[in-house]
């Protein structure tokens, strides 16, 4: 994985095939701190202590169709190259909270990449009935996203992923994120 | 400077759609794109920002969804095309320089790329 946002959108499906209908999602990037934290919060079946022991075990995975999971362990590897951590809990029936971070300006950390194409590659996820609740801080700076609020205005019968609305929300994403970074960018020069 | 995209606007953009949703559901295409942990380390989230650039740019209504892993974890990136009425295609090893073709091929002339296919699965 070439940049932490992949890691963001393998988090999101293991959310996902973990049956959550909402997940709460919160990327922190804190300067003065040095650090960046990466928290997904899921409502899915979650996972007994022996699993969770082993879902940190690159040769375990839940998947049928390969005997390699890979995902988790190769996120904590990359958060302990960086003087950071990976913490991992969970609750059968309640749900999974993963927790990565990473010292910021560690010359080994990938770059964050494009969080827009990793939030619209889950947001497009052929798993329609779930709702994400998103924010990514970045020292003051935040871009929030709340698919409860879109769904409340398009109702039932549209789903996120019309080809209409899929153009709007690509839209939003890109000048969501574009002033984020704008903003940010101008503070210091 | 485009208008700053809002929720007033989703609203706008809803009342458009409305319109057309009874009509699309039984004619539509879809295309599926393989997003587990094998799909994104060999770049499917790039190919599936490729597909959507393509679609806007030809400004084709064509449905995409994400999937997890389906078994062919040496093949990824995977895109399936699945067309009413004709066999789901699944092709294999699909990068962002590739989509342009497939989209050209497969869905505006009609022809599968047959080079590319890995597999097919009858309606």
């Amino acid at each position: 994985m070439r940049e932490l946002s992949h890691h963001v959108l393998d988090l999101l499906e293991n959310a996902l095939a973990a049956g959550a209908t909402q997940v709460v999602l919160q990327i922190c990037e804190d300067s003065g701190q040095d650090m960046l934290s990466i928290e997904i919060q899921d409502n899915g079946r979650g996972m007994d202590a022996e699993t969770q022991a082993r879902a940190l075990d690159p040769f375990f995975t839940t998947r049928t169709t390969r005997h390699v999971g890979l995902g988790l362990p190769l996120l904590k590897a990359a958060a302990e190259r960086c003087n950071g951590g990976l913490t991992l809990a969970s609750t059968p029936g309640r749900g999974t909270l993963v927790r990565a971070w990473f010292q910021r300006e560690h010359i080994d950390r990938a770059p964050l990449g494009d969080m827009p194409s990793t939030l619209l590659g889950a947001l497009l996820s052929s798993r329609g009935d779930w709702d994400l609740v998103y924010a990514h801080r970045v020292d003051e700076g935040v871009f929030e996203l709340d698919t409860r609020e879109m769904r409340e205005v398009l109702g039932e019968d549209i789903p996120l992923s019309h080809p209409a609305i899929r153009q709007w929300l690509e839209e939003y994403l890109e000048q969501g994120y574009a002033e984020l970074y704008t903003g940010l960018w101008a503070d210091r020069l | 400077m485009p208008q700053i995209k809002s929720l007033e606007e989703l609203r706008r953009l809803r009342e458009r759609v409305e319109r057309d949703i009874t009509t699309r559901r039984d004619t539509s295409t879809t295309i599926i794109v393989g997003m587990g942990t094998c799909g994104i380390a060999a770049g499917a989230r790039e190919t599936m920002r490729a597909i959507l650039e393509e679609l806007r740019t030809r400004e084709m209504d064509i449905n995409v969804t994400t999937v997890g892993c389906i078994g062919m974890c040496a093949k990824e990136p995977l895109v399936d095309i699945e067309q009413a009425g004709k066999p789901r295609v699944t092709y294999g090893n699909i990068t962002p320089e590739m989509v342009s073709r497939l989209i050209e091929e497969h869905l505006v002339k009609g022809q599968v790329v047959e080079e590319w296919v890995v597999g097919r699965l009858q309606e």
